[in-house]
């Protein structure tokens, strides 16, 4: 097995972790921290390629830096809407934040 | 130790005590087999760092005391040993001898790694400071990077303190804490972004090189000699002021308001590691300090330059230091949203306004004779007129202060 | 070589796993940040010594006090620590099952790929390279970024803000 191999195999798995999260857990942060688990592994990915893919330029390293900074944004945003909904609801549970449902 | 330049830069008279603590440690290496050589060499520089700024912190905290004391009008400790000089050796004893008290509500994990974590990450950026021409423990392509991502990390430790305490003080004083540390961190960051533009690196040793230099041989070319590089000097200082918790913004753990804050339930040793964490912290950013806008190692004058280098680095670290002190014993604490508000509303803004300021200079790096007291003036006209209007709002409103009880 | 990688490995799945099955909040979101440090330090086993960096600042630095901040702002009682009620079966079933086919489905793809011409050597890439591919050929996307970012702190603050309400005491 090749190191690319092993890397892939570890961003996989951190991706599956987040996906699993974000899909039992009802609290909006961990969903949210969830969600930035998978952005990462993502990021591992284009890491993974740049260095062990044969790909010529440096385009893989751009790309991260930009998808860290988009992550922060949808950070900073989530977040926000989580405080906006607990000052509402005084809770922050998923299941319960469903007052538009027709 | 890697050498930063080749060895015949430092040349002359010089030279011996230039080479002198690299010499020392080839010597020691000398004895070793080739295969440990760079493991103990590693463990060489981390000794003679930890040797350096522990004993740094010990007489620091001594010289503060001592010197609040003479601002204060009174003598300071000077029982222990002459003038005191024992005081911090048995300030060490006392507080090895303490019970160590962990709270029974508290987090027993999160507790105890918090001063751990808190140390050895404020110790980490030593790692990347050039302390003399050939004294850089590690060369870093992105040295300045590195030493602010190891700042950021601390604010972590500060809050599981609070937090792990369970204890209402402990924990507002986190949020105190993580409300500063990120408000302080902008500035900050973008108060040296001016000097990455203009040395055009990221690598501490070769902004130290950008600097040197004189011009009639006793001006030198240090960043806080132009105008951009002083604004970014003193917002630099300001920022550092309240990423290391001092006064006059130690909110955090203000005594008066929050019993010791974030340190309440901490006893022993582990409350002497909290302090040792903010000297080291306060150590480390004025040392970027020395490095980003005071020229690093370089001499002032030319003829100075026998001196060897770590020397002027160590000059230059104490001055700040000595400012550090002296601006706790000189100002009032801060309130919380006058806090937030000087970086929000005062600092940010001037930092961003500084970077077009420093882009001005750049461009106009080429103006010479009459031309060069224009690009003074301008320069000069985009530091000061912003910095007196954005002062004139932020004190819009306030009274000059009457004192009517105390005369 | 492949040593480093694999500690490095371990303790990013282990920290970011145990993380997400915790019931205390402060711990998952700490347990994350030691998650987020492993993945810097595989950037740096990489050889991105740059992205590394900026991983530390933005996630250990930044994201994580904002996530701390919201947990604490969130909290459900003021004086006790509760931990967070435990997620019904059926919902850890279904998620835990759809994390599943989707981890099979990665795991046969990447186990059944050949990877071939691969470089032995990291690509030197200096700050200064990056600096320039980021002003030259990507300075549209930095800018777009630049955009999205502020108007993402913009939006960040007006949502979060709360209705203006006059005290005296935020007089200075």
């Amino acid at each position: 097995m090749s190191p690319l191999h092993l890397c892939l195999l570890l961003s996989s798995g951190l991706f599956c972790i987040g996906l699993a999260a974000a899909l039992t857990r009802g609290n909006a942060i961990l969903v949210l921290l969830g969600i930035e688990l998978m952005l990462n592994a993502a990021n591992l990915n284009f890491i993974a390629f740049w260095r062990f893919g044969g790909g010529p330029a440096a385009t893989g390293v751009v790309f991260v830096l930009f998808s860290i900074a988009v992550a922060a944004a949808e950070a900073a945003v989530g977040l926000a809407l989580v405080i906006a909904v607990y000052r509402h609801r005084k809770n922050i549970r998923l299941q319960e934040v469903n007052s538009l449902r027709g | 130790m890697s050498a930063a330049l080749p060895l015949s830069a430092a040349s002359g008279a010089n030279a011996l005590l230039e080479r002198l603590p690299v010499v020392l440690r080839d010597g020691l290496l000398g004895y070793l087999p080739e295969s440990l050589r760079w493991i103990v060499s590693g463990l060489i520089t981390i000794a003679a760092l930890l040797a350096v700024f522990g004993l740094l912190f010990a007489y620091l905290t001594l010289a503060e005391r001592k010197l609040l004391g003479r601002i204060q009008n009174r003598p300071g400790p000077n029982r222990t040993g002459w003038f005191g000089l024992l005081q911090p050796f048995a300030d060490a004893v006392k507080a090895l001898t303490k019970e160590d008290i962990v709270p029974r509500e508290a987090d027993a994990v999160l507790h105890y790694l918090a001063p751990v974590v808190l140390v050895a990450l404020s110790l980490m950026g030593f790692a990347v400071l050039p302390f003399g021409r050939l004294l850089v423990p590690v060369e870093l392509d992105s040295a300045v990077l590195y030493f602010f991502a190891a700042g950021a990390a601390t604010e972590l430790a500060v809050f599981m303190a609070g937090w792990a305490s369970r204890n209402k003080y402990s924990l507002l004083a986190a949020m105190r804490a993580l409300a500063q540390l990120i408000s302080y961190e902008l500035p900050l960051l973008l108060s040296f972004v001016p000097v990455i533009m203009l040395a055009g690196t990221l690598s501490t040793t070769e902004i130290v090189t950008a600097q040197g230099g004189w011009t009639l041989g006793f001006l030198p070319h240090w960043h806080v000699l132009t105008p951009w590089g002083f604004a970014g000097f003193v917002i630099f200082m300001i920022a550092a002021l309240a990423e290391s918790n001092r006064s006059p913004f130690d909110l955090p753990e203000a005594e008066s308001e929050l019993i010791a804050g974030h340190l309440t339930e901490y006893s022993g040793f582990k409350y002497a590691l909290f302090f040792m964490a903010e000297y080291f912290g306060m150590c480390a950013l004025s040392g970027m300090a020395v490095t980003l806008f005071l020229g690093g190692w370089q001499a002032p004058c030319a003829f100075l330059e026998f001196i060897p280098s770590y020397a002027w680095f160590g000059a230059k670290l104490l001055a700040l230091l000595f400012g550090f002190i002296w601006i706790r014993a000189t100002l009032p604490r801060l309130r919380m949203d006058q806090l937030t508000r000087l970086a929000w509303k005062f600092l940010v803004p001037l930092a961003l306004i500084n970077l077009g300021t420093a882009a001005f200079w750049f461009l106009t790096a080429g103006w010479s004779g009459p031309l060069q007291l224009v690009r003074w003036a301008v320069a000069v006209a985009l530091v000061v007129v912003p910095f007196l209007l954005l002062g004139r709002r932020l004190t819009a409103g306030v009274a000059p202060r009457t004192y009517r009880y105390a005369t | 070589m492949l040593f480093p990688f694999l500690i490095i490995a371990c303790l990013t799945l282990a920290s970011a796993a145990v993380a997400m099955m915790l019931r205390n909040l402060i711990h998952s979101a700490l347990l994350l940040v030691l998650s987020w440090a492993g993945i810097a330090a595989f950037y740096l086993w990489a050889g991105a010594e740059f992205i590394a960096f900026a991983q530390i600042l933005v996630y250990v630095g930044a994201i994580s006090m904002v996530v701390l901040f919201a947990v604490l702002l969130t909290r459900p009682s003021r004086d006790v620590d509760l931990p967070l009620p435990a997620p019904t079966v059926l919902r850890i079933a279904s998620g835990l099952m759809a994390a599943a086919m989707v981890a099979s489905v990665l795991l046969t793809a990447v186990l059944a790929t050949r990877i071939t011409g691969g470089r032995s050597h990291a690509p030197n890439l200096t700050v200064k390279d990056l600096g320039a591919l980021l002003a030259g050929p990507h300075a549209a996307s930095l800018l777009v970024v630049g955009v999205i970012l502020t108007v993402a702190l913009l939006g960040a603050i007006i949502i979060a803000a709360p209705a203006p309400a006059e005290r005296p005491e935020d007089q200075p």
